[in-house]
């Protein structure tokens, strides 16, 4: 009986805490679809009388949300898979050989997790300047590629495949880019497509960093667009609603494709934002 | 394929784990390299393999000079202790990788994978993932995977120890017969000195790094060159004793003495094995502890200060205490310098 009731309150205490994290984005999405005047009612109604999904269409006149979801997918598309490359080949670098000055490479790359990225923006931005990267995709993508912290994650999965397996490799006449891609790649899929995940999310949610760099519409991304879209409408609170649950759609698509995958990896890496 | 050896060096910083000396392995026998733990085997192995560059010295398979080939184009199987199978691979992707890393056709592939599953007798777990596999299992598929690419040579190390034991004299008896049917010159590095007597034509005994002999198991056994050798072999073990030589004769007591044509200067030991000892009226002596081994029963007795090991019949029924009488064969009695540990032999010998 007394664990009937434990178990009561704990699931009371969940069923809480949820409504507590989802009642932003249910408002979000109930004004979304209220006319102006129930939008800014006082005291608020919770829900429209009668849903106004033109509130959609207009917002998709007011901004091209089409191209900030193309933009968004190409720089956090092409942002990951570079990532993904350079951890890869840095981390299988520093695990199979030995050169000289490895250690200390391998310390300076675990010094950059020690620099908080904000510090890093205004000399960031005075090097793109100087190569004319400014409004341009390559300037919002390439600066965030290379990750300490990554590295020395995925160089940690790299060390855990016994280093006979590599001997056994290099006798069966596979050579070194091959090992990588036939058996360190296949036996570590799960801390890969970790790794994938986080930096794609941790791209598509990037806000100061687009800002600085994107000057037109053409290389704005969701977040940035969304900024100027408020700008537009001013003050129609529905309208701005609608342009936000927009933006968030796609991400709210992507975490229930991978909900497994991304709960997992915050479980063993940690989400670095 | 023969395998030579010119004075072959390999030096990690302050030890020298590797020097062979002129070494030569024969052509399409199966050789063991024994000796014990950290005495080089794995190095020399590796050096075999290209794994690793010799400090100096060449290698030779048959008249080709392999010494700055890379493993890949040495034409060499290697099959370690653990099989390092790659896990996430089944077992006929394990067997095929060396071709596939060939770019050798596929029709041509599934045959060769086929023959070499049916040669070590796994053809129906070729579906499934090593780690589904006994073992004994995992070290069948890790030979056909070094076998498959038809190597010249065949390297094992320490491919049993993984092993429990009755797993293990089933394996060595495969290895034997895998080495026979495909007739490869193979080397099987192994620190136990029973596996290598069992299923070798030829021994080579190193400590530290070092080559001490090099002879079939028999001869080793029966003719060691040094103390070393004479320790190595042998279960229960050699015991060694401090005889005097006096006028030509060993005197093993005041009473019981055997001849012997030697001269020497220095201290001389000793070595008798336990199977030298057999019923007989030559020496009275007293039991102290008696062990039933199964196929015949250990016993110990004081002798010249120590204590000395014997193999009696096991239908021998003797107790602890008890005095009997025995003698001894002196084809199973070697002499030592006390300070070299090398071989003395008998003037009619040398
Ligand atoms: N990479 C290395 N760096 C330094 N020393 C090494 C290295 N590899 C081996 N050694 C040393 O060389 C010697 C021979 O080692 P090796 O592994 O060949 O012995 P082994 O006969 O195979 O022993 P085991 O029976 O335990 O496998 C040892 O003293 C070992 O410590
Ligand atoms: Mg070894």
């Amino acid at each position: 009986m007394q664990r009937r009731i434990g178990q009561s309150i704990k699931l009371i205490l969940l069923i809480l805490g949820a409504f507590l994290m989802m009642f932003p984005f249910i408002w979000m999405l109930a004004t979304s679809l209220k006319t102006l005047p129930e939008a800014t009612a006082i005291p608020p109604i919770m829900f429209p009388e009668t849903p106004q999904f033109g509130n959609y269409l207009e917002a998709l006149q007011v901004a091209p949300f089409g191209l900030y979801l193309r933009n968004s997918i190409l720089v956090a598309g092409i942002a990951t898979l570079l990532t993904l490359a350079l951890t890869v080949l840095a981390a299988y670098a520093f695990t199979i050989y030995e050169f000289r000055g490895k250690t200390v490479m391998f310390f300076l790359c675990l010094a950059t997790m020690m620099i908080p990225s904000e510090l890093l923006i205004i000399q960031n931005f005075i090097t793109i300047s100087k190569l004319h990267w400014v409004n341009t995709f390559q300037g919002i993508i390439i600066p965030t590629l290379a990750s300490g912290f990554y590295i020395y994650m995925m160089r940690e999965y790299f060390m855990q495949i016994p280093s006979v397996l590599y001997k056994a490799a290099k006798v069966d006449g596979c050579g070194d880019f091959r090992y990588l891609m036939r058996i360190m790649l296949p036996m570590n899929k799960n801390a890969i497509a970790t790794i994938g995940i986080l930096t794609f999310i941790s791209q598509w949610n990037s806000f100061i960093w687009p800002l600085m760099v994107a000057k037109d519409d053409s290389h704005r991304v969701m977040a940035i667009g969304l900024l100027h879209f408020r700008d537009a409408v001013s003050s129609q609170v529905n309208l701005q609603m609608a342009g936000a649950t927009i933006v968030i759609l796609p991400m709210l698509i992507f975490y229930l494709v991978f909900r497994k995958q991304i709960i997992e990896g915050v479980s063993r890496g940690g989400i670095k934002g | 394929m023969e395998l030579r050896l010119k004075n072959l060096v390999k030096d990690f910083t302050g030890t020298r784990a590797v020097d062979t000396g002129e070494l030569t392995i024969l052509d399409g026998k199966l050789t063991g390299l024994l000796g014990p733990s950290g005495c080089g085997k794995s190095t020399l192995l590796y050096l075999i393999s290209g794994l690793q560059k010799p400090t100096s010295g060449r290698i030779y398979f048959g008249d080709r000079d392999v010494t700055d080939l890379p493993p890949e184009k040495r034409e060499i199987g290697l099959v370690f202790q653990n099989y390092a199978l790659y896990p996430h691979m089944t077992v006929a992707q394990n067997i095929a990788f060396p071709l596939v890393n060939r770019k050798v056709k596929k029709a041509e592939i599934r045959e060769r994978t086929a023959k070499m599953a049916s040669l070590v007798q796994i053809e129906e777990l070729l579906n499934r993932k090593p780690n589904q596999l006994s073992g004994g299992q995992q070290q069948r598929v890790a030979i056909a995977r070094a076998l498959v690419k038809r190597p010249e040579i065949l390297l094992l190390d320490e491919p049993l120890s993984n092993l429990d034991a009755r797993l293990r004299l089933e394996m060595r008896e495969e290895i034997r017969r895998i080495q026979t049917e495909t007739g490869v010159t193979t080397v099987f590095v192994t620190h136990d000195q029973e596996e290598a007597m069992s299923i070798t034509d030829e021994i080579i005994l190193m400590k530290k790094g070092v080559v001490q002999q090099q002879c079939g198991p028999q001869q080793m056994y029966l003719d060691p060159v040094n103390q070393f050798v004479a320790s190595f072999l042998g279960s229960p073990p050699i015991d060694y004793f401090r005889f005097p030589l006096r006028d030509g004769r060993l005197w093993i007591t005041e009473g019981y003495s055997l001849p012997m044509d030697v001269r020497h200067e220095g201290g001389i030991l000793t070595g008798i094995r336990p199977e030298a000892w057999g019923r007989g009226d030559a020496l009275q002596v007293q039991i102290q502890t008696v062990e039933h081994r199964g196929k015949d029963t250990l016993i110990t007795f004081g002798l010249a200060g120590t204590r000395a090991r014997a193999l009696l019949d096991i239908t021998d029924t003797v107790r602890p205490g008890e005095t009997i009488g025995v003698t001894l064969r002196p084809q199973f009695l070697y002499l030592f310098d006390a300070e070299s540990g090398v071989r003395i032999r008998q003037e009619e010998e040398q």
